[in-house]
């Protein structure tokens, strides 16, 4: 039995329920395949098979599921699971969240069709990422170094400025000595029409427009929509990066919409919550979107990822940072206190992290002296903040005069090292040179965490100048 | 007999066929035109549920499943070492050639080469008695491995035949062995199913360290060979670290490393670095002791559930020729996982946050492979299994089912904790929620191969750490000066065992692996410090002086002393500790 070409139409809806919709009496019918939708007022939407048990198929419809009925919707399966069609045209143009063009422009003339969900990379084939990605801000650099082909989220919080943050470090990205085609691709997922306006003109205002492809899913689009968005991104980085050579920067935002929208198919599926109501494959769900970062061995493009995410209340513990933490291979995390204090980029560099720094980093590819500098700042700035606590307490004249510098230490790293403007693009150098000029204001004895060598090499010449 | 039924439902990884009576429970088939792999994990009537090892995008009602009549199972033989393999045994490698960058579905990749030749060299005579567990022959497998071709279990007898030294695959008939049940040929391959055990004579107390080169684990933590190790924490706290300088430096014969549900970057490292780097033992390749076990996050979540299986059954062979083998599992909440989703498809009553009711028992199978054994055979040999497995508690919190579950069968904990990676305090490992109940049965090995005051050493040193979080506690309410002098010291040495003991930099090249023999010496140069210090201070010194003594930086810095200039240093240090004290 070939059903592949064959379509099929039915007007057997029978239940309706949050975004799920039931169809009866159906045939040959694939699990994941496209589900074409037409409301009883003749508008078009698609949808996606959950599941199939005999001659019953529970559907997810993207476009939300009001106006549509059990007698008059028509429902034509496809027999095609999700696909886009991928061009080098796709550069500087605008879709929705499942992937039509909104901006006006011509139709895509695709070069291939590819299937959405892709295929898991295999490790064999992939290329451990070490290329050391400057993006000039010190907090990243200096010690959460970002490398190509590697997946690096912001944990932000509301209303902290991680638009302001991701921008920056879009404009200001660069390999040194590398001018491979650069492309960025921005898929929005639930963000409100303010915030796309303030990417898309900064885009436009430094010329970066014609080297991005944007998917939109907005705040009052449907938010079943915005499950396809990021594949739909990470399809097209795929062919970029892989078929056409291009280094692809993806930026996804917010991950939390994505995430509440899984959690309501699983709720209207009424399937068994994991925890605070999340699916219990989420986690699973959010790998098969983060792992499709990386380097191949024998191709020059890459995929880096960098997802955007609002940790509800803060709470770095909540399962959609929680998971995504246990994926991807780091993750920066923005602070509501440094913001308070006036401090931009809001970074807290403790609980941040890059796994890959270690391989991106050194004397062929940034400084000798980047790996010690940066383990001496963090367990530095760490102890002048527990001391700050302890000063609450005891007040700062109970401190040893040793102490005492890890405080000033800690107070100077904000306002020098963790410090810098919105455009303010540092090199490596610059950011670790500004490393050892506050390193100074500890006893040399306590520099354990650098070698001797590079000691003796840096600590003097920043003395000297 | 092969049994042909249809599906009539799919979801998800889970889907269900008709027409199935006759196959049994945990029985491999094939699913649909694409012939994609699955097991049967539930039988009702003419119905089976099955869990499908691959993506089931595009399968419809009605195609066809085939019964393959046997479990799912390992091929083991000579060509297993050094390979990475997928969640049910398909090498990587062959997939890629069949399929590209990407895993395409349905690829038919053979576990083992049957058409590559080993040398076979035998080792059993013509008329000799046998017993399963004997050895056949050997093939030097790789550089590191000798593997030896056993007697398979059920086929004990005398050996009517076997081939002279010489060229063969692993299909060739190696012997023939005449047994109560008839004569029975054997060949190197044995297939073995994975959720069955392998048979061993007996098990044995665990009573000699798993060396690891790691201080906070030999000295404070240690994990016995044939022993079990948790290590929970939360995201970016250590564990994958742990574990891969565990595969890179622990004092095992062969390590298989399963990436359960985890980063294929992780894997990619592994497979990079491990053949440039060398055993510190022997000097091979590590790669030629080790075996990968890859079932990427992002790869299907039913190969999830029995890949541990398959890297068990796997280090169970390698054990029944005698061999001490380290199983690294990272992570076992992904293959937890794995089984609740499984569980919640077939709408199984689910229990604590939503694991099946089975979770502790399927845990304890698999804790329970572990071991330190008399092997089969008639010259029996000391052989083990250490396993370590690594959990994912949601939000660090280890009050949940699965860190729960598996404390109370680990006889290791090593807790890892986010303030201590915050401050890149690593390994993170908390000194004080950790423990080993392993370290009474392997006092005698550090007392006979390193020094006869191991245990007093390692206990004063503890009781140090204890003291020094008392200490803090009376800190943070009235100021440090406020202590007496000799806690002040007290404090000063507590952090010296944190900062230049218990920390260890596992990308630094001397740091990252530390022998028995420095470490005890490292501990012995701190404790004398405080033996000094303390004794300075209480003949009147004045307490910041004494630490603020010059040797202290050197202190810091003995971890970074080469392995054939230490016992020079550490003496230099030591005479300087005590010169330093009486002057101060
Ligand atoms: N012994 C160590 N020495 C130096 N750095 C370490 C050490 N252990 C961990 N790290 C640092 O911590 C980072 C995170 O460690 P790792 O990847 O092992 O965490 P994890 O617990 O496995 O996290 P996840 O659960 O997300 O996989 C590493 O990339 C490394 O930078
Ligand atoms: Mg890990």
């Amino acid at each position: 039995m070939n059903t592949n070409i064959k379509t099929r139409e039915y007007t057997t809806v029978s239940e309706v329920a949050g975004p799920l919709m039931v169809v009866e009496g159906v045939e040959g019918v694939s699990y994941s395949e496209i589900v074409e939708i037409q409301t009883p007022s003749g508008e078009q939407r698609s949808g996606q098979v959950l599941e199939v048990n005999k001659d019953v198929a529970v559907v997810q419809v993207f476009e939300g599921t009001i106006d549509l009925n059990t007698k008059t919707t028509k429902t034509r399966f496809t027999g095609e699971t999700a696909k886009i069609g991928v061009s080098k045209d796709m550069i500087g143009r605008i879709f929705n969240g499942i992937g039509r063009p909104i901006d006006g422009g011509p139709e895509i003339i695709a070069d291939d069709e590819l299937d959405i969900n892709g295929s898991p990379m295999n490790p064999v084939s992939r290329e451990f990422p070490e290329e050391f990605i400057q993006t000039g801000i010190s907090t990243i650099d200096g010690m959460n170094t970002l490398v190509r082909g590697q997946k690096l989220p912001i944990f932000s919080g509301s209303g902290l400025p991680h638009n302001d943050f991701a921008a920056q470090i879009t404009r200001q990205a660069k390999v040194l000595g590398d001018d491979s085609d650069f492309v960025v691709i921005f898929a929005a997922m639930g963000i409100t029409h303010e915030e796309a306006n303030f990417f898309m003109n900064d885009f436009e205002r430094t010329g970066a427009i014609e080297n991005v492809t944007v998917f939109m899913n907005l705040a009052d689009d449907p938010a079943i929509e915005r499950i396809m968005t990021p594949k739909m991104a990470l399809t097209t980085a795929e062919y970029f990066a892989f078929e056409l050579d291009m280094q692809v920067l993806v930026i996804l935002t917010d991950m939390t919409n994505y995430c509440e929208a899984l959690r309501e198919i699983s709720a209207a599926r009424g399937e068994v919550p994991g925890r605070r109501g999340y699916p219990g494959y989420m986690y699973t769900d959010l790998a098969s979107i983060y792992e499709r970062a990386g380097r191949i061995d024998g191709k020059k493009g890459s995929i880096t990822q960098m997802p955007i995410l609002v940790m509800p209340q803060d709470d770095i513990t909540h399962p959609i940072p929680d998971l995504t933490g246990y994926i991807t291979e780091g993750q920066i995390v923005l602070s509501r206190e440094l913001f308070r204090k006036g401090i931009y980029p809001p970074v807290n560099v403790l609980p941040s992290l890059s796994r890959l720094m270690s391989g991106g980093i050194g004397g062929d590819k940034t400084r000798d002296d980047h790996s010690g500098v940066s383990d001496q700042l963090y367990s530095a700035y760490a102890e002048g903040r527990d001391l700050r606590d302890l000063v609450a307490v005891v007040g700062e004249e109970a401190l040893t005069e040793r102490d005492q510098k890890f405080l000033k230490f800690a107070e100077a790293f904000e306002s020098k090292f963790i410090t810098q403007s919105k455009d303010e693009d540092r090199t490596i150098f610059e950011t670790l040179d500004l490393g050892w000029e506050l390193l100074e204001i500890l006893p040399k004895s306590e520099l354990k965490r650098v070698k001797e060598e590079f000691i003796e090499k840096y600590l003097s010449k920043s003395d000297d100048e | 007999m092969i049994i042909k039924g249809n599906i009539i439902k799919i979801a998800g990884p889970v889907i269900v066929a008709d027409g199935m009576r006759g196959t049994q429970m945990f029985e491999m088939v094939k699913v649909g035109n694409n012939n994609l792999i699955g097991e049967i994990i539930e039988l009702e009537g003419d119905t089976a549920t099955i869990q499908v090892y691959e993506e089931t995008a595009g399968i419809q009602p009605g195609e066809v499943v085939e019964s393959t009549g046997g479990p799912l199972s390992v091929e083991l033989g000579p060509g297993v070492m050094g390979s990475i393999f997928d969640g049910i045994q398909r090498p990587l490698e062959i997939i890629k050639e069949a399929s590209g960058d990407f895993i395409a579905r349905g690829v038919d990749a053979p576990s083992v080469n049957k058409d590559k030749k080993w040398t076979f060299k035998p080792v059993a005579k013509v008329g000799d008695i046998v017993k399963p567990g004997d050895v056949l022959g050997e093939v030097q497998e790789t550089t590191a491995v000798l593997q030896k071709i056993l007697v398979p279990p059920m086929h004990g007898g005398k050996i009517k035949s076997i081939v002279s030294s010489g060229e063969y695959n692993v299909l060739e008939d190696i012997a023939e062995i005449e047994t109560e049940d008839g004569d029975k040929k054997v060949q190197m391959l044995q297939k073995w199913p994975v959720r069955k055990g392998r048979p061993y004579e007996d098990k044995l107390d665990p009573d000699v360290p798993l060396v690891t080169g790691q201080r906070a684990q030999d000295t404070f933590f240690s994990v016995a060979k044939g022993g079990t190790a948790a290590i929970p924490g939360p995201f970016g706290s250590g564990k994958t670290v742990t574990q891969q300088q565990l595969a890179k430096w622990a004092d095992a014969d062969i390590v298989i490393y399963i990436g359960c549900g985890e980063r294929g970057n992780e894997m990619t490292e592994v497979l990079t670095e491990f053949p440039y780097l060398e055993d510190p033992k022997t000097g091979n390749p590590l790669m030629d002791r080790t075996v990968l076990i890859a079932n990427t996050s992002n790869m299907p979540v039913a190969a999830r559930e029995a890949c541990v299986y398959t890297g068990i059954t796997i280090a169970e062979y390698y054990r029944d020729q005698g061999y001490d083998v380290a199983l690294m599992a990272d992570s076992t909440s992904r293959w937890a996982e794995a089984m609740r989703e499984i569980s919640g498809r077939l709408e199984e009553m689910p229990g604590e946050e939503g694991y099946p009711a089975y979770l502790a028992s399927r845990l304890a199978q698999f804790y329970e492979r572990a071991g330190r054994v008399n092997t089969l055979g008639t010259d029996s040999k000391i052989a083990s299994i250490s396993v370590v497995g690594a959990v994912s508690p949601p939000g660090g919190d280890l009050s949940e089912p699965v860190t729960q579950n598996t404390l109370r069968i680990c006889k290791v904990f090593w807790a890892l904790d986010a303030s201590l990676a915050d401050k890149r305090h690593f390994p993170s490992i908390d000194w004080l929620q950790s423990y080993s109940l392993y370290i009474d049965s392997i006092q005698g090995w550090w007392e006979k191969n390193v020094a006869p005051d191991w245990r007093n050493v390692r206990d004063e040193a503890m009781v140090l750490l204890q003291k020094e979080s008392e200490l803090q506690e009376i800190v943070q309410l009235v100021g440090r000066d406020a202590l007496p002098d000799t806690e002040q010291v007290t404090l000063e040495t507590s952090r010296m065992l944190r900062e230049d003991f218990l920390q260890q930099n596992a990308f630094d090249d001397i740091d990252t692996f530390c022998t028995p023999e420095k470490q005890y010496s490292m501990l012995k140069t701190i404790l004398l410090f405080q033996k000094e210090a303390i004794a300075a201070v209480e003949d009147g010194a004045n307490v910041q002086s004494v630490v603020e003594l010059p040797v202290k930086e050197r202190i810091g810095k003995m971890k970074y002393i080469p392995e054939n200039e230490f016992s020079d240093e550490i003496s230099k240090i030591q005479n300087d500790i005590t010169k330093e004290c009486s002057e101060a």
